[in-house]
């Protein structure tokens, strides 16, 4: 240990935290066999639950504080109750609510609108960052949206036909 | 007071929101004087996360004033300065009482395979978090732990998840003296395992990245070696030959769920959405590894599941150790590491912003725009 000390004298702290039987380690070094009483340990007081919370299927009750931020709503709120329906072990989980997800982003430009409040979207994306930063990157990034519309928009015209 | 707004992947704002409530007895209400955007950010910015709402206010990494407690509070007043860990425990759980502060059984109602975590979704609780002028801190008796007199605030608001993260991702690992680690990303998370690892008295630490500028920045942050991987061939090979042929004794995933790398992986992974993101870094730490060695992973992954070989994980006998960080449990030890100067975390901070311009900050490091590595967020309550 001495000779490696001196060899890595450059290095502030070197080894100063190493433990040689640093066995077991974490996640088990502090193993008290508090899991063997289950979930029987005094709660917290438990948060009143003041809007919907989604609870995971997989435990009984929710847990003693909960998270009120925006509740589930509209359509999205729909898919993500559907959701919630199944375990976290399942993919009937976990798609539903990354498909709500994105019904969700228009929800809210909707929710925008109704507020009479325009999403400033280049604003919003950061592209003024982009501008100064990497004029290149932003100019591909508009290219392709353009190369897209006119591809879709062109697509539209030739099935009209 | 002015918060970040989530409205949608590649698109947030800073828009007037309703200042926090106590909810629960043990909440306090933290007025935040600085908080960051993290690595883990980038995920649920990208729209990778499952379930995260529009309206969502991110940010699990800041310092604040404490501006108002609740009745069961005892162990902070009104006025202290705390630093508040990402995860939101409980202290009472089995989990908790194992110090496994992020695995907390009673902060999360939406998920059982995470704990409650301030701004990353409701797959993580559904709290909202301190890229805001104001944050609600639950568990305020557990979490939050007061600054030591002296300790910059840019140093302490590192202090929330990036140096826990790091430090743990080098002690997962397990590492023997004159060890060899290698680290997968030179992100902030990546830079702090390296640096963290001579701490626990490694031999060689390598640090693996494909930009240059980070690369750089990690050579000279954490005195290690940085190679970029698409100069050096296949990453596994070159880290077999540097090892003389074995593998290394130690590697860490610091890098996640949008590693690049590995066309399959990134199209499976990344564009398809086919796989729980892409498992590039993971499948690298696997493979190079040597037989019976430790991988060790801070990376954050989604829920579902990913494209990994687990059957060289079993047929080489490795062990692979993983956690979100136990933030309270590592506090106490990092802030001698800080105040001794054996850690010096302010000096990943690249880029301090005032909170208005957060769409601006998130693109700059989504994009590593600007040699970004690590960026502050200064509401204007501060700044005056």
């Amino acid at each position: 240990m001495e000779t490696l000390k001196s060899e890595y004298s450059h290095i502030k702290g070197w080894g100063i935290d190493n433990v040689s039987d640093d066995e077991p380690n974490y996640p088990i070094k502090t193993y008290t066999g508090d899991d063997h009483d289950r979930i029987r340990w005094k709660r917290p007081t438990l948060q009143r639950e003041t809007v919907e919370i989604l609870k995971s299927t997989e435990r009984p009750t929710n847990s003693a504080v909960i998270g009120t931020t925006n509740p589930p709503r509209g359509l999205s709120g729909m898919i993500r109750r559907y959701a919630f329906k199944h375990s976290e072990n399942e993919f009937k989980h976990w798609l539903p609510l990354l498909f709500a997800d994105r019904i969700d982003v228009v929800e809210g430009i909707i929710e925008d609108l109704v507020h009479l409040k325009v999403p400033r979207l280049i604003k919003e994306r950061g592209w003024y960052a982009l501008a100064k930063h990497a004029p290149g990157l932003l100019a591909r990034k508009i290219g392709v949206r353009l190369a897209v519309l006119v591809v879709g928009v062109g697509s539209l015209k030739l099935a009209r036909r | 007071m002015l918060a970040m707004n989530y409205r949608g992947p590649f698109r947030v704002r800073v828009d007037e929101k309703p200042r926090p409530k106590i909810e629960h007895p043990e909440d306090a209400i933290v007025k935040v004087l600085r908080s960051c955007i993290c690595g883990s950010d980038l995920h649920i910015y990208h729209g990778m996360v499952p379930d995260t709402r529009v309206g969502t206010t991110f940010g699990h990494e800041f310092v604040g004033v404490v501006e108002e407690i609740g009745s069961e509070v005892t162990k902070l007043k009104v006025g202290d300065k705390v630093i508040v860990p990402f995860n939101i425990s409980c202290g009472k759980c089995a989990f908790c009482k194992q110090e496994l502060y992020g695995n907390c059984h009673e902060s999360n109602s939406q998920a059982t395979a995470v704990g409650g975590i301030f701004g990353y979704s409701h797959t993580a609780g559904g709290f909202d978090g301190g890229q805001a002028e104001y944050a609600r801190v639950p568990y305020a008796n557990v979490g939050p732990t007061i600054i030591p007199d002296g300790m910059d605030l840019d140093d302490a608001v590192l202090l929330t998840d990036v140096v826990p993260t790091g430090y743990q991702a080098a002690e997962m690992g397990g590492i023997k003296l004159g060890d060899t680690v290698v680290v997968f990303g030179a992100g902030p998370i990546g830079i702090m395992a390296a640096k963290c690892a001579w701490l626990f008295g490694a031999g060689r630490v390598i640090v693996i990245d494909n930009l240059d500028y980070r690369l750089e920045f990690a050579k000279n942050y954490s005195q290690c070696e940085a190679y970029n991987y698409e100069e050096i061939g296949d990453p596994v090979e070159f880290i077999k030959k540097t090892t003389d042929w074995l593998g290394a004794d130690v590697c860490i995933d610091a890098v996640g769920c949008e590693a690049g790398g590995h066309g399959m992986q990134t199209i499976t992974g990344r564009k398809l959405m086919m796989q729980a993101g892409s498992a590039t870094a993971l499948q690298w730490a696997i493979n190079g590894v040597k037989k019976g060695g430790i991988v060790s992973i801070v990376g954050v992954y989604g829920p579902t599941g990913n494209l990994v070989p687990i059957g060289n994980v079993v047929n080489k006998g490795i062990t692979i150790r993983a956690n979100q960080a136990a933030v309270k449990r590592l506090l106490p030890r990092l802030i001698e590491h800080v105040q001794a100067g054996r850690l010096n975390p302010k000096g990943l901070i690249t880029h301090r912003v005032p909170l208005e311009s957060v769409a601006e900050a998130y693109r700059i490091f989504s994009e590593h725009l600007d040699n970004c590595i690590k960026t502050v967020l200064i509401p204007p309550s501060v700044r005056t």
